[in-house]
Formats: structure tokens, C-alpha cells, sequence
């Protein structure tokens, strides 16, 4: 399965549009975590539980994208786009969609 | 009694603040200045075709960073919202993630490697850590793979 943010993929033609495919992925972190990161907060610099975090979040959003253009017939997701909002304190939603289309 | 302790509490954690985040500051920016020539050959742009016509591969790069704000600033801050104007510490801290992301995202692409990488898109959000403000930065693009690179 080819996963990219181009619109068009160089000496490839589509043959089919199969649509808009979508994969999110809500996630909290444990209150370990927020303790560290609060106490590292005081002094500033990457919070690394928090970049795991959102990086571990955002690869299952995507796999499950990867799924949903799989279950259409699809071969290819095309002009992904990547979006981000933190819905409460402490948790954040990954959402990540695309058009699945198979090519020739 | 009460009130000193406070007040005391409060300055040695400005203190800290403001000590410690600045010497990461700098150490921080010092290294990305350092990987930021090292990566200087794989540039990334912005536009949304590539520059050749030479066959290529292509493949999806990304790179995150969470940094947060440290006590001082998130103080100094508040203070500069009372006037209005720049804030400048939080306009160093955005620029420091951003960057970051850049560079992680290049790195991913440099183990493919990628000549360049184009259609480069940038997300940000603001993490609610504790109450010094936290932000995300999401770098993506795509990294162009030249297949006739031993031709």
C-alpha cells in the first residue's frame, strides 16, 4: 500500500477513486507521565513522553487508514493530510485522511 | 508566615525557570544550528510538484516534537500580555519545535536517501501540560528518491 501527500504520483495514472479514507486515534497519557512532564515542565525542553506519545498515536491513526483503504480494494492513498486538536486536558486526537484510489 | 514561604516558593521557582530553561535554550539551539548545516544538502520545500523530471521514488517522511514552555517564560509572558506587543520567548520556543520537527523529518528522509523533500506541511498544537503551555509540532512531506542515482 503507497501512503503520500502528493495529489498525483509521477508515471502512475489512477484508474479509480474509491473515495475519502479516514483513521483517528484518541489518546490520554498515564498519570506517570503527566507527573514527569508537568515537573519538566518547569524548566522548559522536549517533553519526550509526549512526542512518544503523539508519534506511537499517530502511527495507529494511520494504520487504521491503511485498513480502511485495504477493506475498499484500494492499492494507493493519496494527498494524505495530517490534523491535530487536543479535545480535553490530557488528551489529544490524531486524525489522518486521504483519498484511497487504486492506480494502473 | 505563610505569604514569605510563598513568595519564596515562587521566586526560586522562577529562579529555576529561568536559569535552568536557558541553558537548555541555548544548548538546544546550538544543536540544531550544528544538524541544520549537516542536513544543509537535503533541502525540503514547500512546493507541491518536484523540481526534475528524473524517475523517482517517493515515500511519506514525518517528524514530531513536543517542547514545553519553562516557569520564567511562561511568567515573562504573562507580563507582555499586559502591554501587548511580541512575545518574543514563546516566538523562540515555537521557532525552536518547528525547526526541530524539520530536521527530525529530514532525517527520517536521509535514511531513505532522499535528494530533497517537497510539499512540505506543518501542524502545531498547543498541549495543555500542567499549566506551563506545551506545543506539538508535526513536520510532513514527501522525500524524492532519484532510482537512477548510480547511473
Amino acid at each position: 500500500m503507497l501512503l503520500s501527500n502528493l495529489e498525483f504520483l509521477p508515471d502512475r495514472t489512477v484508474k479509480r477513486h474509491l473515495g475519502l479514507v479516514q483513521g483517528s486515534s484518541v489518546r490520554s497519557k498515564h498519570v506517570g507521565r503527566d507527573i514527569g512532564a508537568s515537573l519538566k515542565s518547569l524548566f522548559g525542553g522536549e517533553l519526550k513522553g509526549y512526542t512518544e506519545l503523539l508519534h506511537d498515536s499517530r502511527e495507529e491513526a494511520t494504520q487504521r487508514l491503511l485498513e480502511q483503504a485495504e477493506s475498499l480494494g484500494a492499492n494507493a492513498v493519496i494527498n494524505v493530510r495530517y490534523s491535530t486538536s487536543s479535545i480535553a486536558a490530557g488528551a489529544a486526537e490524531i486524525f489522518v485522511y486521504g483519498s484511497a484510489v487504486e492506480l494502473e | 508566615m505563610i505569604g514569605l514561604s510563598q513568595i519564596v516558593f515562587f521566586v526560586l521557582l522562577l529562579l529555576s525557570g529561568f536559569v535552568i530553561g536557558s541553558v537548555a535554550e541555548r544548548r538546544h539551539r546550538k544543536s540544531i544550528i550544528k544538524r541544520e548545516l549537516q542536513f544543509n544538502a537535503l533541502p525540503a520545500i514547500a512546493s507541491r510538484r518536484p523540481a526534475e523530471d528524473r524517475p523517482y521514488a517517493q515515500m511519506l517522511v514525518t517528524g514530531s516534537v513536543v517542547i514545553g514552555s519553562d516557569y520564567f517564560k511562561t511568567f515573562l509572558s504573562g507580563l507582555i500580555n499586559l502591554f501587548g506587543g511580541r512575545v518574543t520567548p514563546y516566538e523562540s520556543l515555537i521557532d525552536r519545535a518547528r525547526r526541530e520537527a524539520t530536521l527530525r523529518m529530514k532525517e527520517q528522509a536521509s535514511q531513505l536517501n532522499a535528494s530533497y523533500v517537497f510539499n512540505v506541511k506543518f501542524e502545531t498544537m498547543r498541549i495543555a501540560a500542567g499549566r506551563v503551555p506545551a506545543l506539538e509540532v508535526l513536520a510532513y512531506g514527501t522525500a524524492l528518491v532519484a532510482t537512477d542515482q548510480h547511473a
